[in-house]
């Protein structure tokens, strides 16, 4: 069932945790909320879960008004981000808890939860208790838990926050795949860039207690609406820029856009890896020349800090610098002349 | 005796806890253990041990075993004519507690136990009912608010006894509203007080026990992990549900000690009881204190001591054993 949130607001005191959310959850999708800490994400998470109460708005569940459904008859389980498992239960009794609190009858109870126990690997710790399990287990009787139930959404409040870095890139691969496989709706709420753009079939970023930008991860990421975005969705370079006829000229130079700003005065946005490194050589469009000032060596990738040509001097003074992600096969030193390009296609014109 | 949960007994391990010594035996052959992250030798340990329980031994030896023991002894002898010991070493006194007497068989003492036994629990079961609203109103403010208002729970503590049953007194009295009220509708005779009857017993008994129940709760439910309320909620349990299963459980070890404070005290209380209760509610601790005041009777005084000692046990061990189990 499709997920509907309109026009949603929630004020903790003078504090204004949601100035007025919409967003469109569909059937089946993996959706994530993104962003940093207190911008709402989890606010919002938990308005659709019904632990809060919006002060306006309203929430659609499959075309039913829910706003105001208590959480205990949502159709909808959440992850806590402490997994909030009962630690006096086994976890048996823990991922039976929702069947039991319905009234389903032991023996369907007992075959839905020994199914789920064998999906996520639990059989044999049916008898165990909470602090007997590792972080992993605890986060999958978690899921489990939510997911024996049936819900029509599974929201997920920072899962992986308690998981160390080696395990949670797996679990993240995992969840993609469960969620695959069971077609599920799922609702992630994450701060974890990386985290969003691999798990989501859409993701919104959230700002303030506003949407930002909603869309697919790969146009998310490659077409930021504005800085915020550009910035919060991995490195970017911010350049300031004025549109002079069909080009638009910067202090490094003058550019071609595949997609033209609407701006006169604005800024431009490109991400490290899409400038490309080569040769310095002769003023063609789009190429900059440049030294490199610092080499960061980062395993997977080169970062470079690169100082361009003649136009080193921004109006304050400051260095004007780009940063570029290049293989870490390449060498290059503080000193090094190079020529930078970028591609049309890859400069985005913010907006404002 | 009662374990509450968390045990307060220093944690001694043999490298890793919950190893059976016996396998360690040839790692520490030398006697070696570690105690608080030191290494000691095991027989320094002992002695260490020895003395730091010799303190609470004496305490327990000097005002429990050897009080315990004086009233077992003087609950064999028997009373003189002028209220003088004489060490007969007899049953009597029991005999006399289980109703036979000098004319036949009457059930009065044992009425008086099972009656105090019913306030004990009534008073218990009240202050339960109570005291979880309370403390949740309480534990839910914010935390300016719940420190006044933890204060006013615990005001009565430094009032004397007899003084607040005195003020019920005075609020239950004819030609105060309370007593109107109930006149109004017909419970009371008009220009009667609502003393002495349950009512005002219970009242009193509540009133003076609330805070023993209200601060070992109060404490559960501060340390409470609201998430698994919202967890529960989230999981479809209705209201009761999430009492029962969850915050049940989880404040057990404060809801125990309530228990505790409250049933003890409130079997052998008589000030309250009587001031409020009336002849009605001749207590076990009304009938003790006449033996060893105006009875002059000390040996069924003492029986009656020991006879609301074992009470006190069989309530709390059929608590611990009785469904308030997880």
């Amino acid at each position: 069932m499709g997920l509907l949130v309109a026009g949603v607001q929630k004020n903790f005191g003078s504090h204004k945790a949601l100035k007025g959310v919409n967003l469109e959850v569909r059937k089946g999708e993996f959706f994530t909320l993104l962003g940093p800490s207190g911008c709402g994400k989890t606010t919002l998470l938990r308005v659709i879960a019904g632990l809060e109460l919006p002060d306006s708005g309203h929430v659609f569940l499959g075309g039913q008004d829910i706003t105001r459904l208590s959480a205990a008859k949502r159709q909808v389980n959440t992850v806590f981000q402490s997994y909030a498992l009962f630690p006096h239960l086994n976890i048996f009794e823990n991922m039976a808890f929702g069947l039991k609190a319905r009234h389903i009858d032991p023996v369907e109870t007992n075959r839905r939860v020994a199914k789920k126990l064998e999906l996520f690997g639990l059989s044999g710790l049916e008898r165990r208790y909470p602090h007997q399990l590792s972080g992993g287990q605890k986060q999958r009787v978690a899921l489990a838990r939510a997911l024996v139930n049936q819900p029509n959404i599974l929201l997920l409040d920072e899962p992986m926050s308690a998981l160390d870095a080696h395990l949670r890139g797996q679990v993240q691969e995992e969840l993609r795949r469960l969620q695959r496989k069971l077609k599920q709706t799922f609702i992630l709420v994450t701060h974890d860039q990386d985290e969003a753009l691999m798990v989501s079939d859409r993701l919104a970023v959230i700002r303030d207690g506003l949407v930002e930008q909603v869309g697919e991860p790969r146009d998310v990421y490659s077409r930021p609406k504005n800085q915020f975005v550009a910035e919060f969705l991995g490195a970017a370079n911010i350049i300031k820029a004025r549109r002079d006829g069909g080009r638009v000229v910067t202090s490094l130079g003058s550019f071609d856009l595949s997609l033209a700003p609407v701006w006169d005065e604005g800024t431009l946005a490109i991400r490290p890896e899409r400038i490309v490194l080569g040769e310095a050589g002769g003023d063609r469009a789009n190429w900059v020349r440049a030294e490199v000032r610092e080499a960061i060596y980062r395993g997977q990738s080169l970062d470079v800090w690169l100082a361009p040509g003649q136009t080193i001097r921004t109006k304050t003074g400051e260095d004007l610098r780009v940063r570029v992600r290049t293989h870490s096969r390449d060498h290059l030193r503080p000193g090094d002349q190079v020529s930078l390009f970028f591609p049309p296609e890859d400069l985005v014109a913010l907006e404002h | 005796m009662y374990d509450l949960s968390e045990s307060t007994s220093p944690h001694v391990s043999v490298s890793s806890s919950r190893v059976n010594p016996a396998e360690m035996e040839p790692e520490f052959a030398s006697g070696l253990l570690t105690w608080y992250g030191g290494i000691h030798r095991r027989r320094d340990l002992r002695m260490r041990g020895t003395l730091f329980l010799s303190l609470g031994l004496l305490w327990l030896f000097v005002f429990l075993a050897l009080p315990t023991t004086g009233l077992i002894f003087l609950s064999l002898a028997s009373r003189g004519n002028f209220g003088d010991l004489h060490w007969t070493w007899t049953l009597d006194n029991y005999r006399r507690l289980l109703g036979f007497g000098l004319f036949g068989w009457s059930p009065d003492y044992l009425v008086i136990l099972a009656r105090s036994l019913w306030v004990g629990l009534v008073t218990t079961v009240l202050c339960v009912l109570l005291g979880y609203p309370l403390t949740f109103f309480i534990a839910t403010r914010g935390p300016r608010w719940r420190t006044w208002l933890l204060f006013l729970v615990m005001i009565p503590f430094w009032t004397n006894i007899v003084v607040r049953a005195y003020a019920w007194l005075f609020i239950l009295s004819p030609a105060l509203p309370p007593a109107r009220i109930a006149a109004f509708f017909n419970f009371i005779p008009p220009g009667t007080a609502l003393f002495p009857g349950s009512v005002a017993t219970f009242l009193g008994m509540v009133s003076t026990f609330l805070p023993f129940m209200a601060l070992p709760l109060y404490a559960s439910i501060e340390r409470l992990d609201w998430e698994l309320l919202e967890a529960a909620r989230d999981l479809y349990a209705s209201s009761v549900q999430v009492f029962h299963w969850v915050i049940l459980p989880q404040t057990r070890p404060g809801l125990t000690v309530g228990v505790i404070l409250t049933f003890i005290p409130a079997m052998a209380m008589f000030v309250v009881t009587d001031l409020l209760g009336g002849s009605r509610y001749m207590l076990i601790g009304n009938l003790i204190q006449n033996q060893f005041g105006q009875g002059r009777d000390w040996p069924f005084g003492a029986a009656l001591c020991l006879a609301l000692m074992a009470l006190t046990m069989v309530g709390l061990i059929s608590y611990r054993r009785g469904g308030v189990r997880p």
